[in-house]
């Protein structure tokens, strides 16, 4: 803001309230939806992990699920961590 | 038959007790036999915010419980004669409140009141579960803030699917929107979420905008109902929205920036 601002009675215009408002329709179009529906994300973190345990021995605390929310568009990453070949073999020649 | 009117915004802090004082005081001078009811038990603040708090001697807890009856706890207002207060318990918790107790009351209240007004606790908790049960119209006080705006998203939701009228298929509950500390001169700088933003946003009709104003702590230290000081905006824009909830066309005031003069901005001066 200039000097000169302080007279003519005029600041920049902030984004921060058009930030809010963009924030605001994003989070209500996904919560209105999932209104009336219970999370899903935890009993699809289980059953995920129970299909790839079947094939791979994993550690059920190394898997993440990550949602990103968008106004268009919205990414589920989920990742799980396999373990290094040499710790597969170890725990394949103890059973 | 009365009208039963809950305030509420989910979101604590917006300002609900206090449009809840202003709005009964507001319904009670225009002659409408009024009823406030605080609903936020172990936590009751409407009895300050009306300036009756010495006055309290049984609350709602204790006519559900049968320990007292209606007549012997409701409060008569010294300054509008057609206003009541039914406070809240401070000491009990939340659970001392049933729905079967809270219709007693309100069917009691019924005949002998024009507007049951439910002054609702935060959150969506018990409390705030029953103050707004039995509503037949819903003020829904918002900030012009993040936070607010989506609570209140949250309570027209639980308002649409958990009333009695959405049990029974009845009628939906009538909403008004209520904005509060509104602060046009923030807006205009681009540091506030729009009129329009939040009417866009949460789309129920409005009811009222009330303008940031020193007067409201004012009121409050006094318990002196907003609304009774007619020199403030707040108080007005409070009389307006009382208005336009019994039915009158009034343009909204105090939702655009006052331009203040170079000597006003040298040396200050605040919102009245």
């Amino acid at each position: 803001m200039s000097w000169l601002d302080f007279f003519r009675g005029q600041r920049k215009p902030d984004s921060s309230a058009s930030a809010a408002k963009e924030r605001l329709q994003i989070v209500l179009a996904h919560e209105r939806i999932g209104r009336n529906r219970e999370d899903f994300l935890p009993k699809l973190q289980q059953e995920l992990v129970a299909v790839v345990a079947r094939y791979v021995a994993i550690d059920p605390g190394k898997v993440n699920v990550n949602l990103d929310r968008g106004g268009d568009m919205s990414t589920l990453a989920i990742e799980i961590e396999l373990p290094a070949p040499a710790a597969m073999r170890m725990a394949a020649g103890a059973r | 038959m009365a009208q039963v009117v809950v305030v509420t915004s989910g979101k604590g802090g917006v300002g609900k007790t206090t449009s809840s004082a202003a709005f009964a005081t507001g319904l009670a001078q225009r002659g409408k036999k009024t009823v406030v009811i605080d609903f936020d038990v172990g936590l009751r603040n409407l009895d300050l915010i009306m300036g009756v708090e010495r006055r309290v001697v049984f609350d709602i807890v204790n006519v559900i419980s049968g320990e007292a009856r209606l007549n012997q706890a409701l409060i008569r207002d010294k300054r509008v004669e057609t206003l009541s207060i039914l406070p809240a318990s401070q000491t009990r918790d939340k659970d001392a409140l049933t729905k079967e107790g809270v219709q007693g009351i309100i069917e009691e209240l019924s005949k002998d009141f024009d507007y049951i007004l439910c002054d609702s606790p935060a959150g969506i908790e018990k409390g705030a579960l029953l103050a707004l049960y039995f509503a037949d119209q819903a003020i829904v006080v918002t900030n012009p803030e993040v936070s607010s705006v989506r609570d209140s998203d949250r309570i027209l939701g639980v308002l649409q699917s958990r009333s009695k009228r959405a049990e029974e298929k009845r009628e939906p509950v009538k909403e008004h929107l209520l904005v509060t500390r509104f602060d046009p001169v923030r807006v205009e700088r681009g540091e506030m979420l729009k009129l329009e933003d939040i009417r866009e946003i949460l789309s129920i009709p409005l009811l009222g905008v009330i303008p940031e104003s020193e007067s409201v702590l004012k009121a409050s230290n006094t318990g002196t109902p907003v609304i009774m000081d007619g020199e403030s905006t707040a108080g007005q824009a409070y009389a307006d929205a009382v208005s336009r909830f019994l039915g009158e066309e009034k343009p909204h005031r105090f939702i655009e920036a006052e331009k203040k003069g170079i000597f006003k901005r040298l040396f200050g001066g605040r919102a009245a």
